[in-house]
């Protein structure tokens, strides 16, 4: 993966927009800084810092995990190396599987590097780990979901871009059903992926949300699975 | 059926697929021994492609089953595909990496033991003749290196099987005699299956042949029982000062006379035991023909296929 353009481009992408947010987020504090001195209570640099930074890393990953899933089954397919996979001795669960770990481990180098750049107040200040740690998590959680969704996506055309698009309109449609989802009490919430995502924002890694992002990286690996395997059934 | 014989390699029985409606291909089976290529010959769309994906566990068989070494393909695919090395129609190459990446990527991917992925690497590129290019991108290859690259991969686990589709289309003349001479030197080592639409080239390298026809088996044996299928039905003859269609027809009993140019006659339909050739000479020299050339012609593939396919028709 490494070795083509892509991955590089992303992670550029991803760094330079995220930097830029936290740059923001670190002079806002600056200035603020002497009224949250007298304020009591007030939220510490954490909340104003790396809190916004992870929020915008949600919109980031909504981007770019499109890019990055695009072409793992459907690249395949279209240069006919998919035949190479499926006569190797190993079975349709082992390639998904495989492709989502290549993603996860990927997402890691993202998150390696986000969580430096919150590490880096530690030079100049306290923060608050536990907090970051939750964040952490659930950008992983949010992020292996969307990587789940997105080979799926994959897995159902021979066009890299036509993934791409598709698996972008999901991910918008999920944020749109955030956005609808104001009621605390409508059913909304409870699908909405941006929304369970705003739990760990605010700190709270609560056995619902874990177990709601658990699901749906399942599902979506099982379908994954399932649609590959009856492409060998009735294509 | 099940065939137990240790020998074989590959059996596959009662071989069925359909998409649909539409029957693709029908009750094809195959026993493949130890150190032996068979040919699947059959004009586009026969179902040459299918069956071998079936065979490779690419493609779900509707109906029959097969076997690898005695392992089930449909119930033990994973120990099956070990013993299996395939060639699709287009080298399933990726094209960004380098031959030796690709080809130790393979190694892994067909759970060659770590420690003989670089020996089974230099023994892959060695027996294509890849060694040369082993730092290329695969992309900037030929089309011909590209197609041997596709060869490596399939050989580089030491299968029991190897399977070829159309292993030499898209190849210049030169790159067709060598991959040919290498498909010659794995049948030594391996069992290979082979499809083509070239008939010569199954007469060149295969030890056996079936024929595809809109998915059913019209023709199979030893090569050469396709040798003798094909030749001794026909002889063509050229003469100076030509007789007409129908003289020829009226001396000599029993034949068909057809004008391939002027002066060219086919004869056909020719059995062995009433060869016209002696008779032909004598009429030429008693009626001044002047009979320059005869050619005992070859059935080209076109007409097997007819012959074979009309064979069948009227069969039913």
């Amino acid at each position: 993966m490494f070795a083509s353009p892509l991955a590089w481009v992303v992670l550029a992408f991803v760094q330079g927009f995220l930097a830029n947010v936290f740059l923001k987020q670190v002079d806002t504090f600056m200035i603020i800084q002497a009224q949250l001195a007298r304020t009591p209570n007030a939220p510490g640099l954490t909340e104003l810092a790396v809190v916004p930074m992870f929020g915008a890393a949600q919109m980031v990953l909504l981007m770019s995990i499109p890019l990055l899933t695009m072409r793992l089954i459907s690249e395949e397919k279209r240069n006919q190396t998919m035949a190479l996979l499926v006569s190797a001795p190993i079975s349709m669960t082992q390639i998904i599987v495989g492709k989502f770990t290549a993603m996860v481990a990927f997402l890691c180098l993202i998150l390696a590097l986000i969580a430096a750049m919150s590490f880096s107040l530690l030079a100049g200040g306290a923060i608050d780990l536990g907090l970051i740690a939750a964040n952490l998590l659930g950008l992983l959680l949010l992020g292996m979901a969307f990587s789940s969704i997105g080979i799926f996506i994959s897995c159902l055309t021979m066009h890299p871009v036509v993934a791409a698009v598709m698996t972008l309109a999901v991910f918008m449609g999920f944020w749109v059903i955030g956005l609808a989802a104001s009621d605390p009490g409508s059913w909304l919430n409870w699908v909405s992926i941006s929304k369970r995502f705003e739990g760990f924002l605010d700190g709270y890694v609560s056995l619902p949300d874990v177990t709601f992002f658990l699901v749906v990286i399942t599902l979506f690996i099982f379908l994954s699975i399932r649609k590959l395997d009856s492409e060998r059934l009735s294509a | 059926m099940v065939d137990t014989d240790i020998s074989l390699t590959l059996s596959a029985s009662g071989l069925t697929r359909k998409y649909g409606n539409n029957v693709a291909v029908s009750d094809v089976s195959l026993a493949l021994k130890k150190g032996e290529i068979i040919g699947l010959l059959g004009p586009n769309g026969a179902g040459k492609s299918t069956t071998m994906k079936m065979i490779t566990g690419n493609l779900a068989p509707t109906e029959g089953s097969i076997k690898v070494c005695g392992i089930d393909l449909i119930d033990d695919p994973i120990i099956a595909k070990t013993k299996i090395g395939y060639l699709p129609e287009i080298p399933p190459v990726y094209k960004e990496l380098r031959v030796n990446e690709y080809l130790k990527l393979v190694a892994k991917l067909h759970k060659v033991s770590s420690k003989r992925v670089s020996s089974a690497v230099d023994n892959a590129k060695e027996r294509t003749g890849l060694t040369e290019m082993s730092e290329r991108l695969i992309g900037s290859l030929s089309k011909g290196f590209q197609q041997r690259v596709g060869i490596a991969q399939a050989i580089i686990h030491e299968p029991e099987v190897v399977i070829l589709d159309e292993p030499t289309v898209g190849l210049d003349p030169n790159q067709i005699i060598e991959i040919r001479s290498l498909i010659k030197e794995l049948g030594e080592h391996h069992s290979v299956i082979l499809s083509t639409h070239i008939l010569p080239e199954v007469e060149a390298i295969c030890d056996s042949v079936q024929i595809l026809h809109k998915g059913k088996v019209v023709f199979d044996d030893e090569i050469g029982g396709l040798r003798k299928f094909r030749s001794g039905k026909s002889i063509q003859a050229s003469f100076r000062t030509p007789p007409t269609k129908e003289i020829l027809e009226k001396k000599l009993t029993n034949v068909k006379v057809s004008q391939v140019r002027e002066g060219v006659y086919r004869i056909s339909g020719l059995e062995l035991e009433d060869d016209p050739t002696d008779v032909l000479v004598q009429l030429s020299v008693h009626e001044q023909w002047g009979l320059f050339e005869l050619v005992g012609a070859q059935a080209s593939v076109e007409e097997v296929f007819v012959e074979l396919t009309t064979q069948d028709e009227t069969a039913i």
